[in-house]
């Protein structure tokens, strides 16, 4: 029962981020900003789905030489979300540095820095 | 989790490679297969350690690439990384926090550019961890790295004042610390 309602409040709190990286996604201005929400939202968020998926499999946890099979079911969940902290923000580095070589102009407050622009001069 | 300390330490000391980690590199993959296979008969164990044997023999030093350092010290780095990712863990709610602020709040709340920021840390795992750290925190994307250089997209002022280099120093002091007690272990072997 206790299992049962902590894992709804992570699925929950992982849908809320969810949402809140779809908003951003359609509402920032250009190309890097929008792949920050992508990059963020969908870390966080799949994380908390997929912690709620394992702490649910607890729910008829008697003993453990009875259960075994649904620690391995937790153990691969874990290591499913282990792979997604580490592959998640690799992947984004991957689209910002592929977006920035391919030309794609970022969107600077007029008062800001751009530094790299500085260095490489691509604009 | 390959070579924490670069070429430097492999020069100051010829020692021979540690063939121990060819053990752990077999534990590992072992436990993996036990793991995604779930099954325990003698068939499907015997698979799984003919397939680990030729992964281990072929390819031992993809995981580990510096096999002169010390187990006891990679061990020490690997609990130094556990404790490291549950803070991280912390910064990557603050995060998600302060995007969904963003997401509902006016552009005006956007000022998005790149700074540059200069890192002391040495070798490429280092580098990468530190990357990845500052993807997942709070309104900041690395873009690229040119030596030791970051240029890192902030998406407001609030996300660029968190580059204080607090995240470089928690880095350098999980693999710093095992340099200080190098002397000594070369003592005593």
């Amino acid at each position: 029962m206790i299992a049962t309602v902590i894992s709804i409040i992570f699925i929950i709190a992982g849908l809320i981020f969810f949402i809140g990286g779809a908003v951003g996604l359609i509402r920032f201005p250009d190309f890097y900003t929008r792949t920050h929400a992508a990059g963020k939202g969908d870390t966080l968020s799949s994380l908390l789905v997929i912690l709620g998926f394992a702490i649910y499999q607890l729910k008829d946890f008697e003993s453990f030489s009875h259960d075994w099979l649904t620690l391995l079911v937790i153990l691969k969940m874990l290591g499913i979300s282990l792979f997604i902290l580490i592959t998640s923000p690799t992947s984004t580095h991957a689209l910002m540095d592929a977006g920035w070589e391919d030309g794609t102009k970022p969107e600077i407050h007029p008062n800001r820095p751009n530094h790299l622009n500085d260095d490489c001069e691509k604009f | 989790m390959d070579d924490p300390h670069g070429t430097s330490t492999r020069m100051a000391s010829p020692t021979t490679k540690h063939n121990l980690y060819r053990g752990v590199v077999f534990g590992l993959l072992f436990l993996t297969w036990m793991i995604f296979s779930g099954l325990f008969d003698a068939f499907h164990l015997t698979l799984g350690l003919i397939s680990c044997g030729i992964i281990t023999w072929m390819s031992a030093d993809l995981l580990f690439e510096d096999r002169t350092i010390p187990l006891g010290r990679r061990f020490k780095q690997g609990i130094g990384l556990g404790s490291y990712c549950l803070w991280l863990l912390w910064q990557i709610l603050l995060s998600n926090l302060h995007l969904f602020r963003l997401a509902f709040s006016p552009k005006e709340a956007l000022q998005p550019h790149i700074v540059r920021y200069e890192t002391k840390l040495k070798t490429d795992f280092e580098k990468y961890l530190l990357a990845n750290s500052i993807t997942l925190t709070p309104g900041t994307v690395t873009i690229k790295i040119m030596g030791d250089t970051f240029y890192i997209h902030a998406i407001s002022d609030f996300a660029a004042k968190g580059l204080d280099g607090e995240m470089e120093r928690r880095i350098a002091r999980i693999f710093a610390q095992q340099q200080l007690e190098k002397p000594v272990e070369a003592q005593t072997t």
